[in-house]
C-alpha cells in the first residue's frame, strides 16, 4: 500500500521520472517560428502534446485585497499600451462551471476535496477554452491567481500534498508568479477599507480554528502565506512585497515584466 | 480478492480509508460496487442483490455515478453545448463522486451500512483513459477512495451489450456515443468503437484491480444467484449486529 504519511510527502516517484515542477521560470527560446510546445507541471493533457504555442503566461498570485485586481489592470494596460494583446483571467470565471461552485459554497454540505474538484473543473475549462487558445495565438494571458491559491487551500485544509499536485499537474507551468506578500495585520485593514466585513472562506471559518472571525482570518491568512512560503522554490515564485504604496509595487512588477519580455524576444 | 499494484496511486484498502477520518470503526459497512458497459445488466443485478440485502433487514444505501444534484446540473449542460473536453469531462465526474464519497459513502460505511454502487472509480478510470486521459493522473484523483469489498464486472460481447442498448433507444447522445473522440461520423460506430474500448479497458482491471468478472451473457437469475454467493462471504459475525432495529419494528408493527 502506498502512504500519505508525512516523511514521505516530497518523495514523489514521479517527481524522479519526468521534469521536476518548476524551480525557474522556463526559458524556452522562440525556435525561428516563435512556436513553443506547452510546458505542463505534470502528466498534463495527453492529446494536447503536440499544440504549439507563442504567448507568455503571467500570474499574479496574493490574498484576497493584497491588491491582485489593481496591479492586474495596471499591468494589462501598460502591456496594451506597448502593443501586446493581452487576456486576463482568474478563478472561478469558467462559462462552464462558476455558477456551480458559487451554488457549492453557500451548501455548507459540500465537502473539502470536492469543493476543490469543482476549482480544478472550472480551472481546466478556462485552461482549455481561453488560456490555451490564447497562447497560441500569441497573446499575454495574465491571469489573476492560478493554481497556487488551490493547493495552499487544500493543504490548510488538510488534504494531501501530493494529491493536490497530482491533481493540478494537468495545468501550464506560467512563464512568470508573482506573489504579493502582505502581512496579514495590515491586509486585514485593506479588506475592513474594502468591504467592512471579512469573507467566510477567506477567514477559515469553514475549518473551525476559532469561532472570532477577526482572529480566524489572521491564523487563516498566516497559515496559507506559510503555505506559498514553501511552494517558492519548488515553483519558482518571485515576492514581491506588497506591504509598500502601489506604485513601488507597481513599478517592481512592470520592470520584472518588461525585462522578461524583453528577454523572450 | 488478490489485488496487484499499478500504476499510479492504488485506491485505499477499505479498512485504511474508513480509519482515516476520526477514528470511526473500521470494520464497520460494506462496499459493494458493480461495473460494466451499458447494457451488460449490471443496475439489474444490483437492484435485486439490494432487495435481498434490505429482506435481510440490514441497513443498505445505493449510489448512482453521476447522480450528485449539483454537479449533475453542470455536466449535463455542458454535454448539451458539447462545452466538454476529456478533461473536464473527467474532473467533473471526479467531482461528482467526490461530493458522494464525503456526503454519502465514507459516512455510511463508517456507520455500518452495506454501500452498494452502481458505478464506482472503475468507470472513471476505463472511460477516461479511452479519453485520452493519462492513466496515472486519473488513478490518483481517485487514490483517496475507498477500494471495495467486492467489484462485480458484467462481462457480457459487446455487440450483445450494444444491441440491447440500441433496442430500446433510437438516438444516442453525443458523448454517450463517443463523438468527442472522433472514432466515427456515424454515431452507432462510433459508440460500438468506443464501447469496445472500455471493454478492453475493464478485461485489464479484472487482473490490475481485482474485479470479479461475472458471465453476463446468462439467465438474469443464473447471475444473481453467484452474485448473492459471493456476497454472503462478506458477512461476519458483526454483520448480526447490523440489521436495521426500525426495520424490525415496521414488521412488528404489520
Amino acid at each position: 500500500m502506498t502512504d500519505d504519511s508525512p516523511a514521505f510527502e516530497d518523495d514523489d516517484q514521479e517527481a524522479v521520472e519526468r521534469p521536476a515542477l518548476a524551480t525557474h521560470p522556463p526559458r524556452v527560446r522562440s525556435n525561428g517560428t516563435g512556436n513553443r510546445k506547452l510546458r505542463f507541471y505534470g502528466h498534463g493533457m495527453p492529446y494536447l502534446k503536440d499544440l504549439k504555442v507563442k504567448g507568455h503566461l503571467i500570474v499574479i498570485e496574493g490574498p484576497d485585497a493584497s491588491g491582485r485586481s489593481t496591479h492586474t489592470q495596471r499591468i494589462q494596460a501598460k502591456l496594451e499600451a506597448d502593443g501586446h494583446a493581452v487576456l486576463g483571467t482568474g478563478l472561478k470565471r469558467s462559462e462552464l462551471i462558476s455558477e456551480g461552485i458559487i451554488t457549492a459554497k453557500s451548501n455548507l454540505g459540500v465537502g473539502k476535496r470536492t469543493l476543490s474538484l469543482f476549482y480544478a473543473a472550472d480551472f481546466a475549462d478556462q485552461l482549455e477554452n481561453k488560456i490555451i487558445p490564447a497562447l497560441e495565438a500569441g497573446y499575454v494571458v495574465l491571469a489573476d491567481r492560478y493554481i497556487y491559491t488551490l493547493i495552499a487551500r487544500n493543504n490548510v485544509r488538510g488534504i494531501e500534498r501530493r494529491w493536490s499536485r497530482n491533481l493540478f499537474g494537468f495545468t501550464l507551468v506560467p512563464d512568470l508568479i508573482f506573489y504579493l506578500d502582505v502581512n496579514p495585520e495590515e491586509l486585514v485593514h485593506r479588506v475592513f477599507q474594502k468591504n467592512s466585513s471579512l469573507d467566510y472562506y477567506e477567514s477559515g471559518m469553514d475549518i473551525g480554528i476559532s469561532d472570532d472571525m477577526y482572529k480566524s482570518f489572521l491564523i487563516y491568512q498566516r497559515r496559507m502565506a506559510k503555505e506559498f512560503e514553501k511552494m517558492k522554490t519548488d515553483f519558482g515564485l518571485q515576492f514581491i512585497d506588497g506591504n509598500r504604496p502601489i506604485e513601488q509595487v507597481d513599478a517592481d512588477l512592470q520592470g520584472r515584466i518588461d525585462a522578461f519580455l524583453d528577454r523572450a524576444r | 480478492m488478490s489485488q496487484k499494484k499499478v500504476k499510479g496511486r492504488a485506491l485505499l484498502p477499505r479498512v485504511e480509508a474508513r480509519k482515516g477520518t476520526q477514528g470511526a470503526d473500521a470494520r464497520a459497512g460494506r462496499l459493494i460496487a458493480v461495473e460494466g458497459v451499458d447494457g451488460s445488466g449490471k443496475s439489474t443485478q444490483l437492484h435485486l442483490l439490494e432487495q435481498w440485502l434490505r429482506h435481510q433487514n440490514l441497513k443498505v444505501f445505493k449510489t448512482e455515478w453521476n447522480s450528485s444534484e449539483t454537479v449533475k446540473e453542470i455536466t449535463s449542460r455542458g454535454k448539451k453545448k458539447g462545452l466538454l473536453t476529456p478533461t473536464t469531462f473527467s474532473l467533473l465526474h471526479a467531482t461528482d463522486f467526490a461530493d458522494r464519497y464525503e456526503r454519502n459513502i465514507l459516512p455510511l460505511l463508517e456507520a455500518g451500512y452495506f454501500v452498494l454502487a452502481d458505478r464506482y472509480v472503475f468507470t472513471a478510470f476505463a472511460r477516461d483513459i479511452v479519453r485520452g486521459c493519462d492513466p496515472s493522473w486519473v488513478r490518483k484523483i481517485y487514490s483517496y477512495a475507498a477500494r471495495p469489498d467486492l467489484t462485480f464486472y458484467f462481462r457480457v460481447p459487446v455487440d450483445v451489450a450494444v444491441s440491447r442498448i440500441l433496442a430500446g433507444r433510437p438516438k444516442l447522445k453525443y458523448y454517450e456515443a463517443g463523438m468527442d473522440m472522433n472514432l466515427s461520423n456515424d454515431p452507432y460506430e462510433s459508440y460500438r468503437i468506443f464501447q469496445g474500448r472500455i471493454v478492453e479497458q475493464y478485461e485489464a482491471m479484472v487482473e490490475t484491480e481485482g474485479l470479479v468478472a461475472i458471465d453476463a451473457n446468462r439467465g438474469i437469475e443464473e447471475q444473481q444467484f453467484e452474485v448473492r454467493e459471493k456476497a454472503k462471504r462478506l458477512f461476519g459475525p458483526e454483520t448480526l449486529n447490523m440489521a436495521a432495529p426500525t426495520a424490525m419494528k415496521d414488521n412488528d408493527r404489520r
